[in-house]
């Protein structure tokens, strides 16, 4: 039963995150983007985490592709986007990566199936009774320092991205 | 003893979780893996041949969804939940890398009008 939802998670995020690459108009890659996003959401309810599954819908599906969709819309790109004449060494690159992670995977699969016992006899209470009670203790407790770190990045982000995008004051006096 | 308590503590949480009828203790971690390399693979070579900057900056996305499987897979396999800590850090980076990353096309756009990555060359011997 969770092998078949495993599987149509799985097979949609791959067939998705292949369409974001493949599709040519960039409104099309993001909205196929938007589908492995709660596909992936998805998967992380299925690994009971509940709480992470309710952030990758809110933050990424609902805040960073709006804000990749009003980029593209804002900037008009036309539609004539080829490849990079640089596929030879993505080429070059990737199959590589890809063989050794089958031949990896292939090695390795059947030995680690065995050799986790902390599937059934690990105690399951600290991530399944409540997800969310469980990170909320574990980040401001032991993660409290990068917490306050995170928060510190937004900033920056912020600060740089509107001092990015805003026209320069002589320009703007001009126009 | 100690099955029956797992059992009984399973029983329990399946009152309030409707999740929990999935059983996901049964699929092995290595199918993650293999999921989230071929995302990750995904990835890179659409960072590394496509030439809308959008679409390279969605390829990024999917790099950054892809680590992010394994993170919550092996945080779920090994019973840590420092692993979805370290998923929910990553998210805020995302979220910092795609607003400054936008700011910048936004940027280059108005300077040079147009997002193909092979008109930026500048910085090119």
């Amino acid at each position: 039963m969770s092998l078949v939802f495993f599987g149509y998670f799985a097979g949609m995020i791959a067939l998705t995150s292949m369409l974001v690459v493949a599709l040519r108009n960039p409104v099309y890659s993001a909205l196929s983007l938007l589908v492995m996003f709660f596909h992936v959401a998805g998967l992380f309810v299925i690994l009971h985490a509940e709480f992470l599954a309710a952030v990758q819908v809110i933050v990424y599906a609902g805040a960073i592709l709006v804000l990749y969709l009003f980029v593209v819309m804002l900037l008009n790109v036309k539609q004539d986007d080829r490849y990079h004449s640089q596929w030879l060494v993505a080429a070059v690159v990737c199959v590589p990566l890809l063989i050794e992670s089958i031949v990896l995977l292939s090695g390795g699969a059947g030995a680690t199936d065995q050799t986790s016992p902390s599937f059934r006899s690990g105690p399951h209470d600290a991530i399944a009774a409540d997800n969310t009670l469980a990170i909320g203790k574990t980040l401001f407790s032991t993660y409290l320092f990068p917490f306050e770190v995170a928060s510190l990045v937004l900033l920056v982000a912020m600060i740089g991205a509107i001092v990015l995008a805003k026209r320069d004051f002589s320009e703007g006096r001009e126009l | 003893m100690e099955e029956s308590a797992g059992c009984r503590l399973f029983l329990s949480t399946a009152c309030f979780s409707p999740v929990t009828f999935l059983e996901a203790r049964m699929i092995p971690v290595s199918y993650y893996l293999i999921l989230s390399g071929i995302v990750f693979l995904t990835g890179l070579v659409g960072v590394l041949i496509r030439r809308n900057i959008i679409a390279i900056l969605l390829s990024v996305e999917l790099m950054l969804n892809a680590t992010n499987i394994n993170f919550v897979a092996f945080s779920h396999h090994l019973q840590d939940l420092g692993g979805q800590v370290f998923v929910f850090f990553a998210l805020t980076v995302a979220a910092a890398e795609v607003a400054v990353g936008l700011a910048i096309i936004i940027a280059l756009h108005r300077s040079r009008s147009t997002i193909n990555v092979e008109e930026f060359n500048l910085l090119k011997w």
